[in-house]
């Protein structure tokens, strides 16, 4: 075995202290399967090795989970019986290398995800970051933006789960790494929910869907490394997906799920077979033994390292009880999908795998999970923060409101995403209440009164500036969108994004924003049930903006509730929730405008957010409230204008000033993106009873005009601001982000 | 009623026809595995929307060979009112059911939206219920909706006005830009020469509830039950 050099281990993602600890744990040099095994399980992507201790930090535990992190997903209890199993994962560096598949294949994973756990998927959402469409990677970033769009629309709409909601964001940090988060939700029986694990002695373990190939081989490996120039040469590294296959993977396993038959399934995602041989015998305190002779295999030749490390798509490990054999070969050829017997549980703790009878690799799955290195990285505070935080605002030069607020709402990071979800089947399996672009995403609960929102948030500004803030503020905004929608809060998924973890100040950004998350989310009470970690989100050096998306599930008891972004009826009394404190440190009006990534984000009471998250569910289920948007990227002036846009109702408003606001005061109370706040259109008849509930909430809310009209008039304390046509705002608004198509393919 | 909903392995808006027909409509609903050779005693076949066998090749071009569909011909031929809808319109023009073809959307992309739609004739099972010209708001959602069909066939379809439904604007006038995905005269749905057989791209099973956006799409299914009564005599 000595083999094994360095260039061995560093083409596999080891160091020499890793190596070390393998022969350690082996007791022996592993052969070379066993090499390539432990190197994708104890690859960053795969054990979580720098983040594993911080995520120790996050609140799991509310009296509607019932299912946390470490399964497949997690799971909350919706009533009438039925769990919402729901997780987000990345996909970007896939996406970066290939942009359709690298995408459909991150779509495909999740769902997997999903359905494992025995749930129908009913729901899929994204979270994208991409570089500015017009910079200096502009053709690029169109090129890439087109192909993840795509990838996502080919996978969902052919597989027929809605893509619901999500966001998109541009900006140049991303330009040599864009974010792919996808996140999805299904419904299960509370009291059947399918785990990952093996277990009983000799009972069969299948593999089942698509054929193994030589695609994919070490993409958890890759997606623990930066990128370079000649990261395009890693493209036989990324998977391709086939919707068509997984629709049919999906109906069976639900379908052999209805049955007792199963003792556990587990989806083969990253690092393929081997994580999924492992993770299941570990759950089930249990061995699995298998010969990769009877995997069924797309090429000839293979050999057991390849089988086991492949990232085919479409491939599940199923643990069936002993004597139910048929139950599985015969859902499975309804769907003419493949059904091998490739192995049996032991009862030895060790992943036993053979080719044709031979040993090839003997682990026990102690060394593989137990064993593996769990880093305590060292943190430093970056010192651009001194920088980039001392920001003047009385240095600003002032610029014209109306104008300010047209640059905004053309900024694509602002404007509608139309061109993008229209591209995605927003509305198949006919739940969907609330349609994508007008609010967090509604999905009814069929057979129920209920409904869902949905919403996915994060502001890799805000946590470039301060990632303990900035991520809170995800929370809180992601909390307050559902909110904002009728929904309570009642789970959250997060996807955290980050550079290289081995430079310290990268390290420092991720332990500050995970004990961001988890104070907001135990203020807020909402436990995080599962998430995902996708560090090395560099290209050359360069580091994308500390990004933590999260996804919160909010529950609405009667779907008639939900509300949407849109005013309904013109006469409507305008109210302003929450109070502006004119903050534009970090805003998208010193980006956009002022071309300037400065100043701190705004300041979170999360008290106050508690009570405003509190209040709106209840305002809906009162019935008090016709229409809700919450305040965020661009302030109260671009979420005006937002509530104008789709209905073409107008409004005649005047904002209150904000107090002590250095420099451009019209600007701060216009623009300023203050946390907890939200716009809300309330009936005449309802105003008084709403402002009561307000204010019994401890939510400060002041009616500032009326909905009607066809223009937008904004006055800040008395004085006119903003003046202008609805239609006039809605055309730039929604032509933002085509315009930058049709250019590039005129 | 009995509706019998067949699924071909890609469908996936047969749950959508389902719960239209059976928990908005309140009429009998039964799903037909594509590969089950009778319709289970149907009054009324759907096919849905979908990616049938994952609409790799052309669309619908695999699934027309399902051991089902000589059963829904079957059904066709002795006047039996049969609805394709999106991924089944591909199907029943693939199987000669339906004339013509879809091609890929002009501008190469899926489109998923509200759309009006014009009632361009009230004599086939599916329509006798809507008023002539009436303007129906309805989802699409495909990448391959892009009608097309030889001139002679499209000429004799017009002669025969077997042009069902057509893409307008919200006031009703067919225009181009109102034309979502390039289809030959606006074309959104046709039906054959008996008028049995209905295809349409847009999706009446979307919008059969208000919480939904829209129920303008219950007026189809409102029609073939009426039809099937025996209320509505088809005019010819």
């Amino acid at each position: 075995m000595s083999t094994v050099d360095t260039a061995l281990l560093e083409r596999h993602g080891l160091t020499p202290d890793e190596y070390a600890r393998i022969v350690r744990a082996l007791g022996r040099e592993p052969a070379i399967a066993e090499l390539g095994i432990f190197s994708v399980m104890w690859s960053e992507h795969c054990s979580y090795k720098s983040s594993r201790m911080h995520l120790r930090k996050l609140p799991t535990q509310g009296p509607r989970v019932l299912q946390g992190p470490g399964e497949n997903a997690g799971a909350v209890d919706i009533g009438d019986g039925l769990a919402a199993v729901f997780k987000i994962e990345s996909h970007n560096h896939p996406s970066f290398i290939e942009p359709y598949q690298g995408a459909a294949t991150g779509v495909g994973g999740i769902i997997r995800d999903i359905f494992t756990m025995g749930a129908r998927p009913i729901a899929l959402m994204n979270s994208l970051r991409f570089g500015d469409l017009d910079g200096a990677e502009g053709a690029r970033t169109r090129r890439t933006v087109e192909g993840v769009v795509a990838g996502i629309a080919g996978y969902g709409n052919s597989i027929g789960i809605p893509t619901v909601g999500g966001e998109i964001v541009f900006d140049e940090r991303y330009a040599g790494n864009p974010l792919v988060n996808v996140f999805c939700l299904g419904i299960a029986d509370a009291d059947a929910l399918v785990l990952g694990s093996a277990s009983g002695s000799g009972n069969p373990v299948y593999y089942v869907g698509s054929k193994t190939g030589r695609d994919g081989i070490h993409g958890a490996t890759m997606a623990s490394a930066e990128f370079d120039d000649k990261s395009a040469e890693k493209r036989p590294a990324v998977q391709v997906g086939d919707p068509f296959m997984e629709k049919l993977l999906l109906e069976a396993c639900l379908e052999l799920m209805k049955t007792d038959a199963l003792i556990g399934v587990q989806d083969m995602g990253a690092a393929g077979l081997t994580c999924s041989t492992c993770e299941m015998g570990s759950r089930g305190g249990a061995g699995i033994e298998i010969d990769v002779s009877h995997v069924p295999q797309r090429e000839t030749g293979m050999t057991p390292y390849e089988i086991m490390l492949s990232e085919s798509q479409e491939r599940m490990l199923l643990c069936v009880k002993k004597g139910r054999e048929a139950d599985v070969e015969r859902v499975f050829e309804k769907w003419d999908l493949h059904a091998a017997h490739i192995g049996y549980v032991t009862t030895d703790g060790i992943m036993r795998v053979k080719d044709r009878g031979v040993v090839v690799a003997e682990i026990p799955n102690t060394a593989l999970v137990d064993e593996a290195p769990v880093y305590d990285r060292p943190t430093a505070r970056p010192s651009y923060l001194d920088d980039v935080r001392r920001f003047d605002p009385a240095a600003l030069p002032r610029r014209d409101a109306r104008e300010s607020l047209l640059t905004l709402l053309g900024s694509p990071s602002i404007a509608s995403k139309r061109w993008v979800y229209r591209q995605y089947d927003h509305m198949v399996r006919t739940n969907s209440i609330v349609l994508a672009g007008m609010g967090a995403g509604v999905v009814r609960v069929k057979g129920t009164a209920r409904a869902l929102a949905l919403s996915v948030d994060g502001n890799g500004r805000y946590c470039y500036l301060d990632p303990r803030r900035g991520a809170m503020l995800a929370v809180a905004e992601a909390s307050r969108n559902v909110a904002c929608a009728g929904g309570v809060p009642i789970g959250a998924t997060n996807c955290l994004n980050f550079g290289n973890p081995e430079r310290p100040e990268t390290m420092w950004q991720l332990v500050e924003a995970i004990e961001g998350i988890a104070e907001a989310c135990r203020a807020l009470d909402v436990p995080i049930t599962g998430g995902n970690v996708s560090l090395y989100n560099e290209t050359n050096g360069e580091a994308i903006y500390p990004t933590p998306i999260i996804g919160v599930v909010g529950l609405l008891e009667d779907a008639g509730a939900a509300l949407a972004r849109p005013f309904r009826e013109a006469g409507d009394e305008v109210v302003l929730l929450g109070e502006g404190h004119g903050e534009i440190g970090g805003s998208e009006y010193l980006k956009a405008v002022h071309g300037l990534v400065a100043g701190e984000p705004p300041s979170l009471d999360l008290a106050r957010e508690r009570a405003l998250i509190d209040l709106m569910p209840r305002a809906a289920a009162a019935g008090l409230v016709r229409s809700a948007h919450d305040c965020s990227d661009g302030g109260v002036a671009v979420t005006l204008a937002e509530c104008t846009f789709d209905g073409g109702i107008g409004l005649e408003v005047d904002l209150p000033a904000v107090a002590d606001s250095a420099g451009d005061a019209v600007a701060a109370a216009l623009f300023g993106e203050s946390a907890s706040r939200a716009i809300v259109a309330v009936r005449a008849a309802d105003r008084d009873a709403f402002l009561k509930l307000a204010a019994a909430a401890g939510v400060p809310a002041r009616v500032i005009g009326r909905t009607g009209g066809s223009r937008m008039t904004i006055r800040v304390a008395g004085a006119p601001a903003v003046d202008c046509g609805v239609a006039e705002a809605e055309h730039i608004w929604n032509g933002a982000i085509a315009a930058h198509f049709r250019r590039a393919s005129a | 009623m009995k509706f019998s909903i067949v699924v071909f392995p890609g469908s996936n808006c047969d749950h959508d026809a389902y719960h239209a027909v059976k928990h908005v409509l309140g009429q009998e609903a039964e799903f037909v595995w594509h590969k089950d050779t009778d319709l289970k005693a149907a009054d009324v076949v759907v096919l849905p929307g979908g990616f049938s066998h994952g609409d790799y090749l052309r669309t619908g071009a695999i699934a027309r060979f399902s051991p089902v569909m000589a059963a829904v011909r079957a059904f066709a031929e002795g006047g039996g009112p049969v609805l394709g809808i999106c991924n089944g319109f591909q199907i029943l023009c693939e199987a000669g059911l339906l004339p013509g073809a879809m091609l890929r959307n002009r501008d190469l992309k899926f489109h998923c939206a509200h759309v009006p739609i014009r009632v361009e004739q009230t004599d086939t099972p599916f329509t006798l219920a809507a008023a002539k010209h009436q303007v129906l708001r309805i989802p699409i959602a495909h990448g391959e909706g892009n009608y097309y069909a030889e001139a002679d066939v499209l000429e004799t379809l017009e002669r025969e006005r077997r042009v069902i439904f057509r893409y307008c604007s919200p006031e009703g006038e067919v225009t181009e830009a109102a034309n979502p995905n390039g289809a030959l005269n606006g074309i959104a749905g046709i039906c054959n020469e008996r008028r049995n057989v209905v295809g349409l791209m847009p999706h009446p099973e979307r919008a059969c509830e208000p919480a939904l956006g829209s129920d303008d799409g219950l007026v189809l299914f409102e029609s073939v039950l009426t039809a099937l009564a025996g209320e509505g005599a088809l005019q010819s």
